[in-house]
């Protein structure tokens, strides 16, 4: 079992050249999955429970706190499950997120917006009919 | 430097020179990069898909609403399942670092159980919905509903045959670089397919049952 962990371990190094030392980081750690794994149980069993139960009277401010859950547990899957730095790729990775939340952003904002008054401008509201 | 050394042997091979201090010139990396501007992609169908489900979602033509046919519990449960496979997934790659290939396919056919787990509670759920009468045909929020929840499970799919797949390669060439490689790109796919399902579950069945 050893001898096998020595040659995976030199194929791993010889695929990488000298870029190992920047990207060994990019693995993860025990630590790091479970760290992840709890903080998104959390995460995922707070906004359960607030529509479950009803625990917030308001449902906007029930609505936006759970987006804000998961915006928060989208980031630590970002951070302990992929491993997302400003380093790996010599950055690259990074810019292509930020490129793509951007045009993300742009896409559901843009829609949302523009088709707002669907219903008033293109039929009679159904429900209150 | 050790390309220009090697290119003076053979005069008619290429000789790349590659600047100090740029990692991402690495052949073994690309892929790497390569796989996540996939994702990238990827993620440009499902805010597509979202926001196509933003516009339509609350269009019922006097059908059933999300509040009518969704059940948090079911959800909740499925959720969990995802979660799950995202840590033991998590596990084969800390197993395959450590080059212990018996602990690897373990973790893998874990994994590969709860995406199964939360692929059989999906379709469960679908055909309740569609035995209800509440089909994709029924209204403009379930043929948006259908589409997005319905591509996340197409690709948590994909995911499963591609793991399949995987353990096979793994069964018989072992941990080569190759199929670390193959592994690392997987990893990212079910990481990312985990990160969706945030935002299926919370603007698709919390929001849904919300009003």
């Amino acid at each position: 079992m050893s001898q096998n962990h020595a040659e995976a371990h030199d194929s791993h190094h010889a695929g990488h050249h000298d870029g190992h030392d920047s990207h060994g980081a990019a693995h993860g750690s025990l630590r790091g999955y479970v760290t992840g794994f709890l903080l998104s149980v959390v995460l995922t069993a707070i906004p359960f429970w607030l529509v479950m139960n009803g625990v917030l009277a308001n449902s906007t401010l029930t609505a936006i706190v759970i987006m804000l859950f998961a915006a928060a547990q989208i980031v630590v899957h970002m951070v302990y499950f992929l491993h997302m730095n400003g380093r790996s790729e010599g950055g690259w990775t990074m810019m292509a997120l930020i490129f793509t939340i951007v045009i993300v952003a742009i896409a559901l904002t843009g829609s949302l917006w523009v088709m707002f008054h669907l219903n008033a401008n293109m039929m009679p509201d159904l429900h209150k009919m | 430097m050790t390309a220009t050394a090697q290119g003076s042997d053979k005069a008619d091979v290429p000789v790349f020179h590659f600047a100090e201090g740029e990692p991402e010139h690495h052949p073994g990396d690309s892929t790497m990069l390569g796989f996540w501007l996939y994702l990238m992609s990827d993620c440009l169908v499902f805010a597509v898909l979202f926001a196509t489900y933003g516009v339509l979602g609350r269009n019922y033509a006097a059908g059933p609403s999300g509040a009518d046919l969704f059940d948090l519990k079911l959800v909740a449960v499925n959720t969990a399942m995802l979660l799950f496979s995202s840590i033991t997934y998590g596990f084969a790659m800390l197993a395959m670092d450590k080059g212990r290939q018996a602990a690897v396919q373990g973790w893998l056919v874990v994994t590969a159980l709860f995406g199964l787990a939360f692929l059989g509670i999906e379709l469960y759920e679908f055909a309740h919905l569609i035995h209800e009468g509440a089909t994709p045909m029924r209204s403009a929020f379930l043929s948006s509903f259908f589409t997005l929840v319905g591509t996340h499970g197409l690709h948590v799919t994909f995911g499963l045959i591609w793991l399949a797949v995987l353990m096979t390669q793994v069964s018989k060439h072992g941990l080569i670089a190759a199929n670390r490689r193959r592994l690392m790109c997987l990893s990212m796919f079910w990481h990312f397919l985990d990160v969706v399902w945030i935002g299926v579950f919370t603007f698709v069945y919390l929001m849904g049952v919300l009003k």
